[in-house]
């Protein structure tokens, strides 16, 4: 019997019910918007990118429990990496919710989401956050990004 | 003495003995983490009773083969059972002939058909479609569709302000003239639940001249509908939210509309000749139903509706509203739970939000528990957008639920607050 306390870890409860960056960046010079149409989250991330190196990072938005937090967590995550490295995050961070595979050295307080590799169908609420911000590092201008 | 003994036949009608009912459910014998399935999404699918597999079992080991071309035995068999299907449905909603009865892949091609039959054929600028804002995707869809191509126009009726779950009837008169050429409307709301007033509708429409189709997908498998006391033109239902097998619905409509519309599809079954430069149709029903059809489907709808007719409609209605008033003063008494719909008449479909926990957690918690409830916009975004939610938790029930799954959908609630709130 696999526990649903190990999807809802309590990090994950707290970063979802006061998540981090949670607001509008005022200098942001990127912006793009997420859409999960199956479950009708929307997360809009603002960045601010100089010399191809995340300075900042907000989010706005509605959103399940786990969309939530991973998008704040990813937030703290991200501040001060450069494009090269998102990349990568993104690689391993889709790596582990998808197969349960974490690489928790690179990922740090992210490997709190690996339990989303049990339930398939809210693999697109963790990555939602994600995917919308490798639209925004990739054109600039404001992008509807979904999970489908 | 006579009066007694009716009443005591009565009552015996009116009892479901829902354990013996639920042992014809092979599914619902099933465990998840150790816990029986609360089958609570009936809305969307129903479980199948043993009948209806076996059913299926019999067509394929039995007499599987193509229908009205076989000479050989088995196929005639096939044939047999393939239109006897046919009149069960059609006795069921009380048809004036199984000639009025098309099966289609579901209820969603079915008003396809309709708004490309009969749609394409008889909309033109100026005319206008009257929809209401209640409507599943499938009866929004196809006539936007159909006005795109036609150039007519496309109203809605909208839901009482503020939002309970009802139409904003006092809108017909405005809504309702003479440039009405058809009134979709759903019968029963997926989302509250809500019985819609379809024969008062059905009589304003008339006394404009328009055609009335009613999606029934949610009426048609909980209570007795009679589509010649409706007087509905048009009246579309899924097999599979009727313990029917999936991939077979019903469309309905009056025989003279069936005949003076085009055929939907082109192919085989649907021909009387066909030359390299013209053919005629086949009659109605096969005029409609092109290749090869959904056969097993449609004679597993077969022993699905004899299943419905021996538990007896009016006693599934009776244990149905039972569970409902009980899943409502539960759920009240529930905290944090937000409640949407209260119309007066609403079938056994209930909507509800839990203030600070998003649909989609609280569905995957109660799925620990073996609870199986919808968490989602229930393919009616206009109505998320006048509730202004994203998504509502949606239970829905049917004859095989009982109290104490209820019981345990509430004690869920609160274990889903205690872990997230």
């Amino acid at each position: 019997m696999y526990d649903i306390r190990e999807l809802y870890q309590q990090l994950i409860i707290d970063h979802s019910k006061n998540p981090k960056n949670f607001t509008v960046l005022k200098d942001a010079n990127r912006s793009a918007n997420g859409d999960n149409p199956l479950c009708g989250d929307k997360v809009t991330i603002y960045l601010k990118l100089e010399d191809d190196v995340i300075q900042d990072i907000s989010f706005q938005g509605s959103g399940c429990a786990i969309s939530k937090a991973s998008t704040s967590i990813m937030t703290t995550s991200l501040k001060g990496k450069t494009v090269e490295e998102f990349q990568t995050f993104f690689d391993i961070f889709h790596q582990m919710v998808t197969t349960g595979k974490t690489d928790s050295i690179v990922l740090g307080k992210l490997a709190v989401l690996s339990g989303v590799h049990q339930y398939p169908v809210r693999v697109k609420c963790a990555t939602l956050a994600w995917h919308t911000v490798k639209n925004a590092l990739e054109d600039g201008i404001r992008k509807i990004a979904t999970t489908e | 003495m006579l009066k007694t003994v009716k009443n005591s036949v009565k009552n015996d009608s009116n009892f479901i003995d829902v354990e013996k009912v639920r042992r014809d459910f092979p599914l619902l014998q099933n465990h998840y983490n150790g816990r029986p399935i609360a089958f609570l999404d009936n809305a969307a699918t129903t479980q199948k009773p043993q009948v209806v597999l076996d059913k299926l079992n019999e067509f394929y080991t039995q007499y599987n083969a193509n229908v009205h071309r076989a000479i050989y035995h088995i196929g005639e068999q096939a044939t047999r059972e393939y239109e006897d299907a046919r009149k069960k449905v059609s006795d069921f909603i009380n048809a004036p002939d199984p000639s009025t009865i098309i099966f289609t892949r579901g209820a969603t091609e079915a008003i396809n058909l309709v708004a490309y039959s009969w749609g394409r054929h008889n909309l033109s600028p100026g005319d206008e479609i009257l929809i209401t804002e209640m409507e599943h995707h499938s009866n929004i869809i196809p006539w936007q569709l159909a006005v795109k191509d036609t150039g007519a126009t496309l109203r809605y009726i909208p839901l009482h302000l503020p939002v309970d779950g009802t139409l904003d009837l006092q809108s017909l008169e405005v809504n309702l003239t003479n440039r009405t050429k058809l009134v979709a409307i759903v019968h029963q709301s997926n989302v509250f639940g809500t019985i819609n007033p379809v024969k008062k509708i059905i009589k304003a429409a008339q006394s404009v001249g328009a055609l009335v189709l009613l999606d029934s997908a949610q009426s048609v498998p909980h209570s007795k509908v009679d589509v010649q006391a409706l007087d509905c033109d048009f009246l579309v239902f899924s097999g599979h939210k009727m313990m029917g097998p999936s991939g077979v619905g019903v469309l309905y409509a009056k025989e003279t509309l069936l005949n003076s519309m085009e055929p939907f599809m082109g192919g085989g079954e649907m021909i009387s000749t066909v030359s390299m430069e013209y053919s005629t149709w086949n009659d109605i029903p096969w005029k409609f139903e092109a290749g090869t059809p959904n056969i097993a489907q449609a004679i597993g709808l077969g022993a699905a509706v004899d299943y419905l007719n021996e538990l007896n409609m009016e006693s599934i209605h009776a244990h149905e509203n039972e569970l409902m008033d009980y899943a409502s003063d539960m759920l009240k008494n529930t905290p944090r739970v937000i409640l949407y719909g209260n119309g007066s008449k609403r079938g056994a479909i209930i909507s509800f939000n839990v203030e600070g926990i998003h649909p989609h957690d609280l569905a995957q918690i109660l799925d620990q528990d073996g609870i199986a409830v919808r968490a989602g916009h229930h393919c009616a975004q206009p109505i998320m957008k006048r509730l202004n939610v994203p998504a509502t938790t949606r239970a829905s029930f049917y004859v095989y639920n009982t109290k104490d799954e209820i019981d345990r959908l509430c004690e869920g609630i609160e274990k889903a607050i205690n872990l997230l709130c």
